[in-house]
């Protein structure tokens, strides 16, 4: 194939990404679950990077459990978000960074549906304005937090502490990459590398000297479901989806997942605690769970930062033995400290803790 | 009766989600819900496109509307364009609106999703709140949950956060802002779909002799919802499928 025919197909698996001047909007589950990933996702930009990223904090939860619980009409969440757009264009800014991955789908659908039904855009701007008096304007472009760390994965790399290598035998480190369903099944075109080849987390992988896992279910659903998790009776259907993915890349004996949504996150640490009490299996090697990574705490590993101050002692499956196979040293004991410093007493049943 | 289908072609996601379903079932081989469940969007997509208003209001009543994760997988796959995923958003929406939803037992169970993730958006302009993810409820949430949520100031100090806070993570929602959030629900019809959820949940509750309250979670009603399984979601729906066959016969 000519050369102009291959840039012109692979074109619109590429993804505009801008270099700065970002407006930033939390994400409900990830501040919840793992605060400590949208702390250093702002300290990398900003300190390491040098990057302008401004946060308003009057911006709020975008809705988006809600809507896709089916309480929140589509009309409502697309004044929520357009306030947000207007909150970016008081501040100046024309780049949206979305922490959320749910949020990001709801993003990139609602500017798809007023491309193509522009009636819903005059309405949002009617409805927000006549709510809060509010004006603003469509955003540039919109970016996923995971998109900005690829962008800027090889300055990450250039200033790499460590690399996500055994240190001792200097092998690339074994990598499942899970990229959240809404971040490009739904619009792939606002994903790097679309639906079919989402390139996102195996940027960051490769730039940071590990591996990635090829495996069957590697692209299947983690299971959140909304209501099939918000809903105790229901929660059987998330456990199933996540159980088919760890028994898929079992064989693979993957040293750590990294996700790019805060719900696949959670959940496939969470139900690897639930069947090992249940049925007492883990999915790692020798005997190991398999640690469930954001991409901002393995960024932070690689820069040198302090494992706890990333938050990994919050996760069920515990990273020590991935810690040791870096070569980072991590003191276990100051995992759970209180504010004054003092240790608190540790939780019991963590795998590998 | 009421057109259901042009009820349903007044909502965006249906008219982009649904326009000419071959049935090749594709999104049925991808699905999810479909390993989980007896689910078969194929056969929804089918049943809507027959334009039926009683087979329509059956699907509106059905459990098996509910079953749907949304992970939208069908949407990538779908050769056509089609997302049955949003045909499944637009008849859930018009199922809550018309009060059909408390028919089934999986749609009864949205009044347990309005009462926790619905009222945490107007009260604290979050879906999800660390203090609402009580352990106790959640015991899949672990021991490095139970320990973070038992010691929740100084486990976000940790990281850079403050429980109520003027910034960062789990920061407070300030009230000017809560009351931009009510007016939009207000202009857009977010209140509207919470009553009508109240409304007929209420109306349920009566007619199967429970307890219901106003506010919270702690009364019988809101317990049978989030619980009740009746071990028949693998079944077959016997009630649509009867209005097929008497349909096309």
């Amino acid at each position: 194939m000519k050369p102009e025919g291959k840039k012109r197909i692979w074109a619109e698996y590429q993804k505009e990404i801008p270099d700065d001047h970002f407006f930033y909007v939390r994400s409900c589950i990830r501040q919840t679950f793992f605060a400590g990933s949208e702390q250093y996702f702002l300290k990398i930009l900003r300190e390491d990077l040098g990057k302008d990223v401004y946060e308003d904090p009057r911006h709020t939860t975008c809705t988006g459990i809600g809507y896709h619980g089916d309480v929140v009409p589509f009309e409502t969440i697309q004044t929520v978000v357009a306030r947000h757009f207007a909150l970016a264009t008081e501040a100046g800014y024309r780049h949206i960074a979305i922490s959320c991955v749910t949020s990001f789908g709801i993003y990139s659908e609602i500017l798809e549906t007023w491309k193509h039904f522009p009636e819903t855009l005059e309405r949002t701007r009617e409805d927000l304005y006549k709510a809060t008096g509010r004006t603003f304007e469509v955003p540039e472009t919109i970016s996923h937090t995971s998109d900005i760390i690829y962008k800027f994965r090889e300055e990450i790399a250039r200033k790499a502490k460590y690399n996500l290598v055994d240190a001792a035998t200097g092998k690339p480190l074994k990598v499942v990459e899970h990229i959240g369903c809404h971040y490009s099944k739904m619009f792939p075109k606002y994903g790097v590398g679309g639906a079919e080849f989402p390139h996102v987390l195996v940027g960051m992988v490769e730039s940071w000297g590990g591996d990635i896992i090829d495996y069957p279910e590697r692209r299947h659903c983690c299971g959140f479901g909304f209501r099939q998790y918000l809903v105790q009776a229901n929660r059987g259907y998330s456990l199933f989806a996540s159980r088919k993915k760890f028994e898929s890349m079992e064989p693979y004996r993957p040293d750590m997942i990294i996700a790019n949504c805060p719900g696949c996150t959670m959940f496939m640490d969470r139900w690897q605690y639930t069947i090992k009490e249940i049925d007492g299996i883990t999915y790692g090697a020798e005997g190991h769970g398999i640690p469930v990574l954001t991409y901002e705490e393995v960024a932070g590993l690689v820069l040198g930062y302090d494992p706890w101050e990333l938050g990994l002692q919050y996760h069920n499956v515990q990273s020590l033995p991935l810690l040791r196979k870096m070569g980072i040293k991590a003191d276990p004991e100051r995992r759970f400290l209180d504010r004054d410093g003092s240790r608190l007493p540790e939780p019991a049943n963590l795998i590998d803790g | 009766m009421e057109d259901l289908y042009s009820r349903l072609m007044q909502d965006v996601r249906f008219e982009e989600g649904l326009k000419a379903c071959m049935n090749c079932g594709i999104c049925t081989a991808i699905c999810p819900a479909a390993e989980y469940y007896h689910y078969d969007p194929r056969r929804i997509v089918d049943l809507v496109q027959t334009r039926n208003n009683n087979i329509i209001k059956e699907l509106l009543k059905s459990e098996t509307i509910w079953y749907c994760g949304q992970c939208m997988s069908c949407k990538t796959r779908c050769p056509r364009g089609n997302t049955p995923g949003m045909v499944i958003m637009a008849l859930r929406k018009l199922s809550q609106e018309l009060g059909y939803f408390t028919s089934s037992e999986k749609g009864r169970q949205q009044f347990a999703i309005k009462r926790t993730v619905g009222d945490n958006v107007l009260k604290h302009g979050y879906c999800i709140v660390s203090y609402d993810v009580d352990p106790e409820v959640h015991p899949e949430q672990g021991p490095a949950w139970e320990h973070y949520y038992n010691h929740l100031d100084a486990s976000l100090a940790r990281l850079g956060g403050e429980l109520n806070g003027s910034e960062g993570p789990t920061r407070l929602i300030p009230g000017e802002v809560l009351d931009e959030l009510k007016r939009i629900f207000e202009v857009t019809g977010g209140h509207d779909l919470y009553d009508a959820i109240e409304d007929a949940s209420e109306k349920k509750a009566e007619e199967m002799g429970m307890e219901f309250k106003k506010e919270g979670r702690d009364f019988e009603y809101y317990r049978h919802v989030v619980s009740a399984d009746s071990g028949c979601h693998q079944c077959e729906p016997e009630d649509v499928r009867r209005e097929v066959y008497e349909t096309r016969r």
